[in-house]
Formats: C-alpha cells, sequence, structure tokens
C-alpha cells in the first residue's frame, strides 16, 4: 500500500511538471458546427478546477478530448504530464472519469460493477474486493452492494459511479456534472468526498453548471460559453472583476435611518437607502470602507444590526459576462433535472467585516 | 501530509492487462446480463422452437422433398442457418444498447484496449447464438431430426455455423454502430433477416422455385450453408444437375461467403464503430 505524496510524484513522468491538467488551444468542429474553440487552461496538481458553462457550452466536448474519448480537432491537452494525442493510454492509466458521459452498469450489482472495472484495470480480485469494500463503505452504499443498479436512487447511482471511478484511485479525476439531478442533501455529501479526495492529493476537474458547486469545490474557475473561455480565476478574482462591492449597513431602528445616512454621506460614501428594510447600500472599495464606517457608528448612539461588504455572486459574474444566465441557454434540456438550478445560485456573497 | 479520518486513500497499481484478460471480464460481464435477464434467449429458443413446430406440422405437410427421412429432418438445417444469422442480431442489439446507455465510453475511459469491447462483446454473442444451436438440435432430436453421417462430417457442420457466426459478428457491428437505438436495430434486423432466410432454401426447396427467384435463392449465402450443414449432416441428397454453382459446391461457398462478408464488412464496421463512439 501506498500513500498518495509518494504516488503522485511518481507518477508524473519524472519531468518537473506542477499541472496535473493541461489544455492547449483545444478545438473541436463536428461537421460545420464549432462546439470548442481554442480552450486553455492549466491545472496545477492538487487542486480543483471548475469548467463552468451553461448547456451546450462545450464542457462535455471539452472532458472528452481531456480524457481521449475523442481527438481534438486541433491542439492537444496532457493529463499527469501525459499528452492525449501520443500517448493516450498513459492518460487512460492516470485518470478516472464520472458523470454525464461515462456511466455504471444497470444490470450489474454495485459490487460487480467495482469488480468489472477494477478487472479491467488490472487488480487483482483480493485488492479490488478490499478497495470496493472501503468505497462501498465511504459511499455509504454497503447495504445495497448486492443489488442490481436498475435499482439504486440518481443519487446512490451517482455516488456508485464515483466510487467505480476510484477503485483504481487514478491521480487525476475528471468529473462531469457530477452532481447534476441531485437532491440538495446527497450533493453536499458528494462535496465532502470531493474535498476529502483533494486532501489526499486527488486533482479534480469538474464541470458544472451550479455556479454555487464551482464557488464552494473549485480553487480556480474557468467559464465557457459557446465553446470558448470568456473568464478565468479564482471564484474571488471573478466576483472582483464583475464590478464593485457594496457596502451594507442596516439599523436597528427605522427611527435612526435618517441619521446613519448622514453620517454614511458625511464619510464620502454615495449612500441608497431601502427605508422599509431599514438598510443603506453604498457603492465601496473593500473592507477599508467598511471599518471606517464602523468607526464613523461606534458610540454615535445608532444601533446597527448588519454591517457588511456584499460582493457579486457568481451568477451576477456569469449574467456579466455572457448578457444570459447560466440556466437560461437556447438549446437547455439536454440533462435532467437542470431548472432546479437557479435557487440555490441566487444566495448573496458576503464578507463579514 | 494532514488526513481526514478518511485519510489514506490506498492506490493500488494499475497493471497492464492482456486484450484476452480485458476481453474475457467484458465477456463474463454480458454473460451477468444474460443471467440477469433470461429474456433475452429467447430470440433463440423459443422463436426458432416455433418456427420448427409450425413448418415441420403446419406447412410441413404441404412441402415436399426429395430427402431419405422426410421434411422434418431436412428442415433442422435451414432452422439452424437461420438462427446463426440471427447472431448479427444479438451483437447489435448489445452493442447499440452499451453505447446508448455509456457504457461504451466508460470502457474507453479505461487503460485497456478498445478492441476488447468488441472482442468480449462477439464472444458472448457466439455463446449467446451457440446455445440456440444446442436447443435446436435438441428440438430436432425430438422432432426426428438425425446426423446420418460421420462424426467428423456433423462437427464439420458446425463449424461451419461457428464460422457463419463470426462472419455475422461484422455485419452486428456494423449495424449496431450505426443505428441510434435498439428499437431502431430491431427494425433493421427483421426487415432484412427474414426475407433473406425465407428468399433461401432454409424453408422450402429451391428447385420447384420461379427461374429467377431460384437464381436468387440459390446464390443467397445462406443457402450455401443450409445445403453444407444437410449434407454434411446427411440430411439431403446432393443438389439437383439443374442447380445454380454454390449448390454443388455448398463447402467451398459457405467459406468463400463467409470471407468474402467478413472482407467487406469488417473495415466498414470497424469505421462505422470509431466513428459513432470517438465523437
Amino acid at each position: 500500500m501506498f500513500l498518495i505524496g509518494i504516488v503522485t510524484e511518481g507518477t508524473v513522468n519524472g519531468v518537473g511538471h506542477d499541472h496535473a491538467i493541461e489544455a492547449e488551444g483545444l478545438v473541436k468542429e463536428f461537421g460545420d458546427t464549432l462546439a470548442v474553440d481554442d480552450v486553455s487552461f492549466a491545472v496545477p496538481r492538487g487542486t480543483v478546477l471548475g469548467l463552468l458553462g451553461p448547456n451546450g457550452a462545450g464542457k462535455t466536448t471539452t472532458v472528452r478530448m481531456m480524457t481521449t474519448l475523442t481527438r481534438p480537432t486541433r491542439g492537444t491537452a496532457r493529463v499527469a504530464g501525459y499528452d492525449v494525442l501520443t500517448d493516450p493510454a498513459a492518460v487512460r492509466r492516470s485518470m478516472g472519469l464520472t458523470g454525464q458521459s461515462a456511466t455504471v452498469d444497470e444490470l450489474l450489482t454495485g459490487r460487480e460493477n467495482l469488480w468489472l472495472i477494477g478487472s479491467l484495470y488490472g487488480l487483482d480480485r483480493k485488492t479490488t474486493e478490499r478497495v470496493g469494500g472501503e468505497l462501498l463503505e465511504r459511499f455509504s452504499l454497503t447495504g445495497a452492494a448486492d443489488r442490481v443498479v436498475k435499482t439504486y436512487s440518481g443519487g446512490m447511482r451517482r455516488r456508485l459511479d464515483l466510487a467505480v471511478s476510484l477503485v483504481a484511485t487514478p491521480p487525476v479525476l475528471f468529473l462531469d456534472e457530477p452532481t447534476t439531478g441531485l437532491d440538495p442533501r446527497s450533493r453536499v455529501e458528494l462535496w465532502d468526498v470531493l474535498r476529502d479526495l483533494v486532501e489526499d492529493g486527488t486533482t479534480l476537474l469538474l464541470t458544472t453548471q451550479y455556479l454555487e458547486e464551482a464557488d464552494q469545490l473549485a480553487d480556480d474557475i474557468v467559464v465557457i460559453d459557446r465553446g470558448t473561455v470568456i473568464a478565468q480565476g479564482t471564484p474571488l478574482e471573478l466576483k472582483d472583476a464583475s464590478g464593485k462591492a457594496s457596502l451594507v449597513v442596516t439599523v436597528s431602528r427605522a427611527d435612526d435611518l435618517a441619521a446613519a445616512v448622514e453620517r454614511v454621506r458625511g464619510a464620502g460614501l454615495e449612500a441608497h437607502v431601502e427605508e422599509a428594510a431599514r438598510r443603506i447600500t453604498a457603492p465601496a472599495e473593500g473592507l477599508g470602507d467598511v471599518t471606517r464606517i464602523a468607526a464613523v457608528f461606534d458610540g454615535s448612539g445608532i444601533e446597527i444590526d448588519d454591517l457588511g461588504l456584499q460582493r457579486p455572486s457568481l451568477d451576477d459574474v456569469f449574467l456579466n459576462l455572457t448578457g444570459h444566465r447560466a440556466e437560461e441557454v437556447p438549446d437547455a434540456g439536454e440533462d435532467v433535472g437542470d431548472s432546479t438550478v437557479g435557487d440555490d445560485a441566487h444566495e448573496d456573497q458576503e464578507v463579514r467585516a | 501530509m494532514s488526513h481526514t479520518e478518511h485519510g489514506t486513500l490506498e492506490r493500488p497499481e494499475i497493471r497492464h492487462t492482456s486484450l484476452w484478460h480485458q476481453s474475457v471480464t467484458i465477456f463474463r460481464r454480458n454473460l451477468i446480463h444474460i443471467k440477469r435477464m433470461p429474456e433475452m434467449l429467447l430470440d433463440v429458443t423459443i422463436q426458432p422452437v416455433m418456427f420448427v413446430l409450425l413448418f415441420a406440422f403446419v406447412f410441413g405437410g404441404a412441402i415436399s422433398v426429395a430427402a431419405p427421412a422426410g421434411y422434418r429432418e431436412w428442415l433442422l438445417g435451414g432452422i439452424m442457418g437461420q438462427t446463426i444469422a440471427f447472431a448479427a442480431f444479438i451483437v447489435a442489439v448489445g452493442l447499440t444498447a452499451d453505447i446508448d446507455k455509456g457504457i461504451i465510453d466508460r470502457f474507453r475511459s479505461l487503460p485497456i484496449n478498445p478492441a476488447a469491447i468488441l472482442v468480449g462483446r462477439s464472444m458472448s454473442s457466439i455463446t449467446h447464438s451457440f446455445i440456440g444451436i444446442i436447443v435446436m438440435s435438441l428440438t430436432g432430436l425430438v422432432v426426428g431430426w438425425r446426423i446420418r453421417g460421420s462424426v467428423l462430417e456433423a462437427l464439420a457442420a458446425y463449424g461451419l455455423l461457428l464460422l457463419w457466426g463470426f462472419a455475422m459478428i461484422w455485419v452486428g457491428i456494423l449495424v449496431g454502430s450505426a443505428m441510434r437505438s435498439v428499437e431502431a436495430v430491431n427494425g433493421v434486423m427483421f426487415t432484412t433477416i427474414f426475407p433473406l432466410t425465407f428468399l433461401s432454401n432454409a424453408f422450402a426447396p429451391s428447385e420447384r422455385m420461379g427461374t429467377v427467384l431460384r437464381a436468387i435463392a440459390e446464390w443467397n449465402p445462406i443457402s450455401a450453408l443450409v445445403q453444407a450443414v444437410r449434407e454434411l449432416w446427411g440430411n439431403t441428397g446432393p443438389a439437383p444437375a439443374d442447380s445454380h454453382l454454390p449448390m454443388h459446391h455448398p463447402v467451398l461457398f459457405t467459406i468463400l461467403w463467409t470471407v468474402g462478408i467478413t472482407a467487406v464488412v469488417a473495415p466498414l464496421a470497424l469505421r462505422t464503430f470509431r466513428n459513432r463512439t470517438m465523437r
């Protein structure tokens, strides 16, 4: 048995690669349709990249090119240092794929699915049984292990799908919309599992149309729309790039509102008032403004419920970049369960002072 | 490195495996499918048995043949020919279902030779078809069919059926890769295989067909196969002198047809499979 740190280093081709995944000018044409147009990015080892975009944006095609399932029309990609064009076999030995374009066998039991993939990876039966048993336990599937997959719920199938990809614990994992169609609880559970994997040294690329998911899991985000990369950066960078943050002050008593507005304006900020909510909003530069305003109210006798900096949500970022929301897309409807996406994404991204 | 409670993931060594090992794994997976859905075998069990009964007892009285032991014995070779022609259908249905459900993508993302998918599928389909051949042999024995030639000739007949099955695999891969759904495969296969087997000597002797029809029937590849197994089992005499060429050399023509079909269809089938799965 190996610990992860040792093996990941060993598998990276010997060269000093610190990127587990690299896409270089990937292009895919289907006849006259340009599905993916010049997509490039790099994923440092042991990190998570979120490939974010609406249905039909080219996410799945990009993943299929990087996992050797389809040949790029132009450009190339490297996984664990191996080129998908010149050394596809080595790429397949270094990665696992799960989600939309890969699946489990419905007529086999959970355990048989693990046996099938383990055997194709060349693991001996004992190893497959041991590792498979641990994975079933970890994904809460032990009780259902000997049932035919046809009887599983959507969430159980997804968990088994992931378990199957992990039976040989590849250092790089591609997850194509891993939580599409899952209920919120299963989704959060799956996120926990993914965080554990990353902590164990796995490099993760996940595609998602859930902004919240990218925000929760990804170290870096690549936003693609209509086959091209329209933005990339950390979740925070994307939010910063998308417009100014606002300072939000909520006073406890409606009577104090006028006095509070005066003080905010006195501090040189442009105050916008919502009387019913007893809330004052002002464009702000950063946390410095929050400290300044906090000082202004200190000892003023005005009781404050809440004072904070509100950044634009990734949803706003997406709207700003593409001109349309992540969910309303021309050719949506390819996937089941998409319509439930929107609501989770609209939470406020508040950074408390 | 810090770890959570699940901390240390075991990373078992991924070993290189042979094409044979991979194919056998996929073959065993396909056999589990048959075990879970035994009704998959209906096409090679109940259906041909019904054909035997239908032709032997309903139509058989109206068809007279120049065979030592009558129509029922003569019929069996035809039913065998039809059963093994359906090997193409079995391959196509299995392959289309796998492509449709994304299993092929899963396999192709693994460090295996992609050929293992087709070899494993072929192995299980041939097994499937041969279960049918065994059931037909037993049914035949019940309704009066007998092997009257030597053991070697009898085995040669089964060998030709197997060879024919291998040629049909390529047709199955071609149709299975080209069709978008199992229903489409059903439609295409039933509208081609049934007419093809009826336009042959499988159920009625070709001697008494019209000139044009007879030429078509006797040059139909299935007729050569059926004539060959009938002769090898001693279920019919040599073809009449005015028969077309393949009927006089049925074994040779069966081999030529299988080689020909494979040579033409195999490259086409592989290209279609690649195009379908590499998208």
